[in-house]
């Protein structure tokens, strides 16, 4: 048994008290789920043996759903409640839809975001989504040995601490918020969202103890990224990203399919139909990636057969304009990063569309070298999103230790006269950051002034994406120009965003915390909560109790591990004072009240606030400090 | 530099305290916010050197103060022309030269400057890290008209 055992912030206390945590890449195509077990990431196969799981969705009228395999399986047949690439859908409105003319289903333009009529009831890509994750979160519980449901608050039973999901590093905020929601409603703890790009640069960086500038070319299913990053000594910082959230594998099979089509001379298809000659043009996609041509063949349900041959050089005829589509924001990262092509050390390729040959060629022949394939380019996202996820729980050891700074991928600004944006946060900002900026009225006695939130790269207010408004009240009258508002941005480095504005000479104040404008209401959020619970049987109340003993068991842990290496920061009044409120904490949680839980976090909370900071000066003390003589 | 700023967001970074309390994680927020602030300063020529400046007391008075001498004014409406047309005329080559034209001015002001700020001389300074900061300007329009020709 250890006699003394020293501890760095962010390191397990005690081995045993293993967090469990997962990393879950939620595709477009394929979802997976991954863990870090014994140091080393690995993907949590199916009861089958599949590491994949389908990111298909099968409603039936009985209020089942089919998620994956069998749900692929019918849906050419049952094509109107089979939900393919959810992803595509998610935070959007009906109007950013791709295709909806070839798309089966049923589209309900919701204001939030676009919602889809199934037999079992209208769905949102949200909801949607939440099935994928929830099936991926069983599957991890089975195989991490986690009864379903473990309650934690005190209790000895392994429970699932939390999962870092992965998104494309160009979503936006509505995007991303839906991606949160989907979780929430699928029961899991999201430590962090994860650029995708940035997942892949982890886990191709551990594994390979990469040093210099590497560019990760990400595209996937319905979504394309572009990430450089710096690997130095442990510390991956992103330099510039840069994408297309629209852009993916399925639109190189919307292309063959619309060739073939036309080819064909076939008359409007039924929605069976156009599901069944969109999966056909991904398989003749596929097999075009290692043989010169492919047979496309197709039995309709009008009796009608398709038999196309098509060349490989027809498909990269085709779909070069979509190639192209990739390198334009290519090049715009590097310029971004400051960097030309040739300084880039290694092009690591990720996402299934990757395997096309001219997709490898034009790569290759922008940055003058062969890209690295030597990785599973399905499987890198979930790994490094595990990584992300064992040291975000505190589970790293020191032979563990990197630290990754992301950066803001869209620019965030505010609306000035005439519907123009003025960018306060430009994009690839290395996250936390805060920025402010002065503005001033434009009317003579003017008191009020409205703030709005946008992001996006446009110059026009309406080419952005609305993300918060408010309005700063209570300014004195004065003349036109004569005020002097400052308004402050931070987003922190979960990606979140608060905006704060200020009158210099009252210091009236207004702020918000945003929350996209495009995403769901928490009232929508709450239903639907509702309605799974009402499925699982499950209680609200129950839940919202395990919610607090959860966060309240971190508190009162994380507490006593800082207690133990800097109590002597504390004198003897000020040590009562935590202790009797961890003491108090510890009983609240023995109750059935999750609103007593949460007012005894606060206090805990408030209690220690002075001693974080006299901890948090220690920690910049000892960076000021230097490497003392034995480590230099 | 680069180093030293690794290093201490290794220290304060709010992932290192994902575990910790919510005091701590706000207190690492707002630390690591300070320190990519700093380097951010730090590693700019431009912001670098005005903040040198308003160290040794200076002031660049940028939101109220635009008044620069007649021949620099001058220069920069023949390059924001120049700007206009090749970006009318969708004329990358020439978007290349003029960028290139602005950067090597840039150079030569950076300089003049770091000579300037060694010296302690506040005036010159001043002057110079203005017009640093009209052609840094001039120079991100120029970047922006590059991109929008790529798209």
């Amino acid at each position: 048994m250890a006699l003394l055992q020293i501890s760095e912030p962010g390191e397990s206390p005690a081995p045993h008290q293993r967090r469990l945590a997962i990393g879950i890449d939620l595709g477009t195509t394929n979802s997976l789920v991954a863990t870090v077990r014994n140091s080393i990431a690995v993907v949590l196969n199916d009861a089958d043996g599949h590491p994949l799981l389908p990111s298909i969705v099968r409603y039936l009228a009985d209020g089942s759903v089919q998620v994956g395999f069998s749900a692929e399986a019918q849906q050419a047949r049952d094509a109107k409640n089979t939900i393919v690439s959810a992803k595509r859908f998610m935070g959007r409105g009906l109007k950013d839809v791709p295709y909806p003319e070839n798309s089966p289903y049923d589209f309900v333009d919701a204001p939030g975001m676009v919602q889809i009529r199934t037999v079992a009831g209208v769905k949102s890509p949200v909801e949607v989504s939440a099935d994928i994750l929830r099936t991926l979160r069983v599957r991890a519980e089975a195989s991490l040995g986690i009864s379903p449901g473990a309650a934690a608050g005190g209790s000895d039973a392994a429970e699932l601490y939390g999962a870092v999901i992965t998104v494309p590093a160009y979503f936006d905020d509505a995007q991303r918020q839906a991606t949160k929601d989907a979780a929430k409603l699928a029961g899991l703890n999201v430590m962090r969202l994860l650029n995708e790009p940035t997942a892949a640069a982890i886990a191709y960086g551990l594994d390979n103890a990469a040093e210099g500038i590497y560019a990760v070319f990400d595209l996937g299913g319905g979504t394309f990224d572009v990430s450089i990053l710096k690997l130095s000594r442990g510390v991956f910082e992103v330099m510039a990203t840069g994408g297309d959230s629209a852009l993916g594998g399925d639109d190189f099979d919307h292309r063959l399919f619309c060739w073939v089509l036309e080819r064909a001379k076939l008359a409007p298809l039924s929605d069976e139909d156009t599901r069944l000659m969109l999966s056909r043009a991904r398989q003749v996609k596929e097999d075009l990636t290692n043989h010169v041509e492919a047979r496309f063949n197709a039995r309709l349900s009008t009796k009608e057969v398709v038999d196309v041959v098509v060349n490989q050089q027809d498909f990269w005829d085709m779909s070069q304009t979509l190639v192209a589509k990739t390198l334009a924001p290519t090049r715009r990262a590097l310029r971004d990063a400051g960097l030309a092509a040739a300084d880039v050390k290694g092009v690591v390729m990720v996402g299934g569309a990757t395997r096309m040959p001219h997709v490898q060629r034009a790569v290759g022949e922008l940055f003058g070298q062969v890209p690295l394939n030597n990785l599973d380019p399905d499987k890198v996202v979930a790994l490094g999103a595990a990584m992300q996820a064992n040291a975000l729980a505190g589970n790293r050891s020191s032979e563990e230790d990197w630290l990754l700074l992301d950066v803001v991928p869209l620019s965030l600004g505010i609306e000035t006269m005439g519907g123009l944006v003025e960018k306060v946060i430009p994009r690839n900002s290395t996250l936390p950051v805060s920025r402010a900026q002065e503005f001033t009225t434009f009317k003579d006695g003017q008191t009020a002034m409205a703030i709005h939130v946008v992001q996006g790269e446009r110059e026009l207010v309406s080419d952005c994406r609305s993300l918060a408004r408010f309005e700063l009240r209570g300014i004195p009258p004065m003349a036109a120009g004569a005020a002097r508002i400052r308004v402050t941005y931070q987003v922190d480095a979960d990606g979140l965003m608060s905006v704060a504005a200020r009158e210099a000479t009252t210091g009236v104040e207004a702020s918000v915390a945003v929350k996209p404008s495009y995403g769901l209401s928490d009232g929508e959020i709450t239903r639907m909560l509702r309605d799974s619970f009402e499925h699982a049987r499950d209680d609200v109340h129950l839940r919202a109790l395990r919610e607090q003993q959860v966060e309240g068991s971190r508190m009162v842990e994380s507490v006593r591990a800082a207690l133990a290496q800097d109590g002597d920061l504390l004198s003897v009044e000020e040590r009562a004072a935590i202790d009797a409120a961890i003491s108090v904490l510890e009983k609240s949680m023995a109750g059935s009240d999750h609103r007593v839980v949460k007012a005894a976090i606060e206090r805990a909370n408030h209690a220690t606030d002075a001693f974080a900071a006299r901890r948090m000066d220690r920690s910049v003390k000892s960076a000021l400090a230097g490497r003392n003589i034995a480590t230099i | 530099m680069e180093n030293r700023y690794r290093d201490m967001q290794r220290e304060v970074h709010p992932d290192r305290f994902s575990t910790g309390t919510a005091s701590e994680q706000r207190q690492s927020m707002e630390m690591a916010t300070r320190v990519n602030e700093a380097y951010r300063t730090l590693r700019s020529p431009l912001l670098r050197a005005r903040y040198m400046l308003e160290l040794d007391g200076g002031d660049v008075a940028a939101e109220t103060n635009t008044a620069m001498p007649r021949e620099f004014l001058m220069q920069q409406m023949g390059w924001r022309e120049a700007l206009e047309e090749a970006a009318e005329a969708r004329n990358a080559k020439q978007l290349d030269a003029l960028d290139a034209q602005v950067g090597a001015e840039l150079d030569a002001t950076f300089a003049d400057a770091e000579l300037a700020l060694d010296g302690r001389d506040g005036v010159t300074s001043t002057s110079l890290v203005r017009k640093l900061m009209f052609l840094d300007k001039l120079r991100e329009e120029i970047g922006a008209a590059q991109e929008r020709l790529e798209n």
